[in-house]
């Protein structure tokens, strides 16, 4: 059977005669790499751009059509020392890249207008004290008007856009007060320069919306990263299937270009990437990152396999379905809908605090128009009054409180190996005081390892390690990644469903099931841990076995423990059967567990902790603890998770430890108190303001100056999110 | 004062041709990559011998 890779899914055309790829690649992260990347492949031939984007770890490649093989880069770059694979851009993150332009050019646009103001607006301020002439002032305050007018039209969008939207759907939110706040100081600031009055606003309208757009832009850059991060990981992790494109040729292809009715190969240690039906063969599959059952469940022709699932010892062909028959992923889905419904319900900070600010605001400023009027004022001046509590009141502090402190907080994150999904996970993770965690995957590691190394000389282990390079079954992978080994056995044949056997030095090695290698009697012999596989190694007379199960993640204990120490309540739900998840719980010293729980069981004690009052954090990695990563308060998957639950979860953590989950809590904890703090902040500046403004003495200049110094001061203040966080256990 | 019908004028027009050089660098995709662009410009300049980067 031939196999090719073929990525032109991936190519396009980019101008005349030339091909464009983008790929992501592993490992970037200095200059060193930069340039090296882009040397080794320029300087393949007919290579015309070879560009390495640092920030987003990709590489453009443009190459003349038609005499390259895209492969062939990967492989260069294998060469390199880089892992790469070909990138698609979603569409979700084509959106926020280009929202997040557009902030920029409205930003902009804002601020060169703010600049441009403010040189009018000094003059006029000092003017009053002087001696300019009504005519001059006038004059200046058109000028301000021209360029204030267009740029807030345009600089303003995104916020009367969200207003716009909220008033439709008769909510309200941040943007209303901000964009009635801007209108009514342009407007009145036009009437007011139409009748030479001493005073216009347009200096404080333009600036106000160039501070709210630094948050905004902040606030999309954050979420653009970690959509870009994201992608990079998927892409990385290279989901490809073996396609047949003839009766006996398999083609490589990346799983974005299968449809269903195609007839994949699924051969033994292979993931399977796709959803579908066993045509023919027989083999056994892991199905632990759908179930978390660790038992393996025997397919053959009609059984139904899902994406995730792990095949283990003999070769299938299986027949792609649409996702939407399996009728376990439709279980979940359903499961799952529901649960983010009432996820939605959750209000954020932003939005509460908006929501008791708006009416306040708004009714302030109609009674100091009232009052004054009733004090004997004119409507004009009490109007004029009342539009300065609204300018002076306008959320200028209130709009930066918590971008600023989230942007911050999810560099910190970053830096720990945490990736934020959602923007408002860090207020809801800070408030969880009860940790669910799933077994399979997340507690243990989601690979396999070998649990008595150590008993095993250190030469047999490595000679174990080699043979079993050239097996295909997870467990033989396991035994020769520990083993660390590098050059496969010679001549090594595969029995399937038994082991691998060779021959060195004339002597037989052999690796596989203990009656293969004729170790029976040590098996039974011997007192062994009832959740590892035991795999047997026989050189000649020699005999021994290797344990090999998922072992716990290195810090799961001391994880645990620093929860408790910060008392946080922690239990284990697991689909998987009693003895493995009591040895776990036991392990790690949690007294609550349950076992053989079905997503239904999950969701159905999530609800049960939320009634008691308590906010849930899931931590989860299977497709079976999507619906209910999705039904607790927070949630938090590894990165080694089921597609569909990374989706779900709120934060996603990379690598061996589960510390970032410890991490992550503290992060988010010290984020909210700076949230609040910052709030508090605001709302004393307004306390401070709003008397003088009432009172009616409030002059362009010191809006101007108010207002920019509350937003210092709550930047100042978000910066803090970023000292170290302390030592987690 | 008539100094301003000059300096106004010029002062607009410096900040207009501020804010087209802000827009024209990012058309051009100069805020794509700003950790990399940190890099860049101490990197070492490619020697002769070797097949310069093509931009």
């Amino acid at each position: 059977m031939h196999v090719t890779r073929d990525f032109s899914h991936y190519v396009r055309a980019a101008g005349e005669g030339v091909q464009h790829i983008d790929l992501a690649v592993e490992g970037v992260h200095c200059a060193g790499c930069m340039a090296k990347i882009e040397r080794g492949l320029s300087a393949m031939p007919d290579v015309t751009l070879a560009r390495v984007n640092l920030t987003d770890r990709r590489v453009a490649l443009e190459w003349k059509a038609g005499t390259l093989d895209p492969a062939r880069f990967i492989d260069r770059l294998e060469e390199l020392g880089y892992k790469a694979y070909p990138y698609e851009t979603e569409s979700a993150e084509a959106t926020e890249v280009a929202e997040s332009r557009f902030l920029l050019r409205c930003l902009g646009v804002a601020a060169f207008a703010t600049m441009n103001v403010m040189m009018l607006s000094i003059p006029v301020w000092s003017g009053n004290a002087s001696d300019m002439l009504p005519e001059q002032r006038d004059f200046f305050h058109w000028l301000s008007a021209l360029i204030a007018l267009p740029a807030a039209a345009y600089a303003g969008q995104p916020f009367f856009r969200s207003a716009w939207r909220a008033l439709s759907a008769k909510t309200t939110n941040m943007d209303v007060p901000i964009s009635i706040g801007v209108i009514l100081a342009l407007g009145m600031s036009v009437v007011e320069t139409i009748h030479h009055a001493e005073h216009a606003y347009f200096d404080a309208a333009i600036m106000l919306l160039t501070f709210l757009l630094v948050g905004r832009f902040l606030d999309q850059n954050m979420r653009r990263r970690t959509r870009a991060v994201a992608g990079n990981l998927a892409a990385l992790k290279a989901e490809t299937a073996a396609k047949f494109v003839g009766p006996d040729e398999i083609s490589q292809v990346p799983v974005a270009a299968i449809h269903p009715g195609d007839i994949v190969l699924l051969r033994p240690g292979e993931r399977c990437a796709v959803d579908g039906t066993v045509i023919e063969g027989c083999s056994e599959i892991d199905q632990s990152l759908i179930t978390g059952e660790t038992l393996y469940v025997t397919a053959e022709q009609g059984t139904p396999v899902y994406a995730g699932s792990m095949n283990i010892s003999g070769t299938l062909r299986v027949r792609v379905s649409a996702a939407s028959e399996a009728t376990l992923l439709a279980e979940i889905t359903r499961l799952l809908d529901n649960a983010l419904q009432a996820r939605s319900r959750y209000m954020r900070l932003a939005d509460r605090a908006s929501r008791l600010y708006a009416p306040v605001v708004h009714a302030t400023a109609l009674i100091t128009i009232l009052g004054w009027v009733i004090a004997g004022a004119s409507w004009h001046d009490a109007i004029v009054t009342g539009v300065a509590v609204l300018i002076i009141t306008c959320p200028c502090a209130l709009g930066l409180a918590i971008p600023t402190v989230q942007t911050i907080a999810s560099g910190a994150m970053f830096k720990s190996g945490v990736l934020l999904n959602s923007g408002d996970a860090i207020e809801r993770l800070a408030e969880a005081d009860h940790v669910i965690f799933d077994k399979t995957g997340t507690l243990t590691l989601p690979n396999l390892e070998v649990t008595n190394a150590a008993d095993i000389p250190a030469g047999i282990f490595d000679l174990a390690g080699r043979l079993a390079l050239s097996s295909h079954h997870p467990v033989a992978a396991a035994v020769a990644q520990a083993a660390g080994a590098k050059s496969p056995v010679v001549g090594a044949v595969e029995e399937a469903g038994q082991g691998v056997r060779a021959t060195l030095d004339g002597v037989e090695i052999r690796l596989g099931r203990p009656s293969f290698c004729g170790a029976e009697a040590l098996v039974s012999g011997a007192n062994l841990d009832p959740e590892a596989s035991i795999v047997a190694f026989s050189k000649g007379p020699e005999k021994f076995i290797l344990s090999v199960r998922q072992g716990l993640r290195p810090d799961a204990q001391a994880v645990i423990a620093a929860l408790k120490a910060r008392n946080i309540g922690i239990e284990i739900l697991s689909g998987d059967r009693e003895p493995a998840v009591k040895a776990a719980a036991h392990a790690l010293g949690v007294p609550e567990w349950r076992a053989g729980v079905t997503p239904a069981d999950k969701i159905a004690r999530i609800e049960e902790l939320k009634r008691r009052g308590a906010k849930v954090l899931m931590v989860g990695d299977g497709m079976n603890d999507a619906p209910s990563l999705a039904a607790a308060h927070v949630s938090m998957s590894p990165i080694s998770a089921a597609h569909l639950s990374q989706a779900t979860a709120d934060l996603v953590f990379l690598g061996r430890p589960l510390a970032p989950v410890v991490a992550a809590i503290d992060a988010s904890r010290k984020a909210l108190h700076l949230m609040r703090q910052n709030l508090w902040l605001a709302i004393g500046y307004n306390v401070l303001a709003v008397p003088v403004a009432i009172s009616g003495v409030v002059t362009p200049l010191i809006a101007a100056a108010a207002m920019s110094g509350s937003s210092i001061l709550v930047m100042l203040n978000s910066l803090r999110a970023r000292s170290r966080a302390r030592e987690i256990v | 004062m008539e100094i301003l019908v000059i300096l106004v004028p010029l002062a607009l027009m410096l900040g207009l041709a501020g804010l087209a050089a802000f827009l024209w660098s990012l058309r051009s995709g100069q805020y794509d990559d700003l950790d990399g662009a940190a890099w860049r410009a101490i990197a070492d300049d490619e020697p002769p011998q070797e097949a310069p980067v093509k931009r």
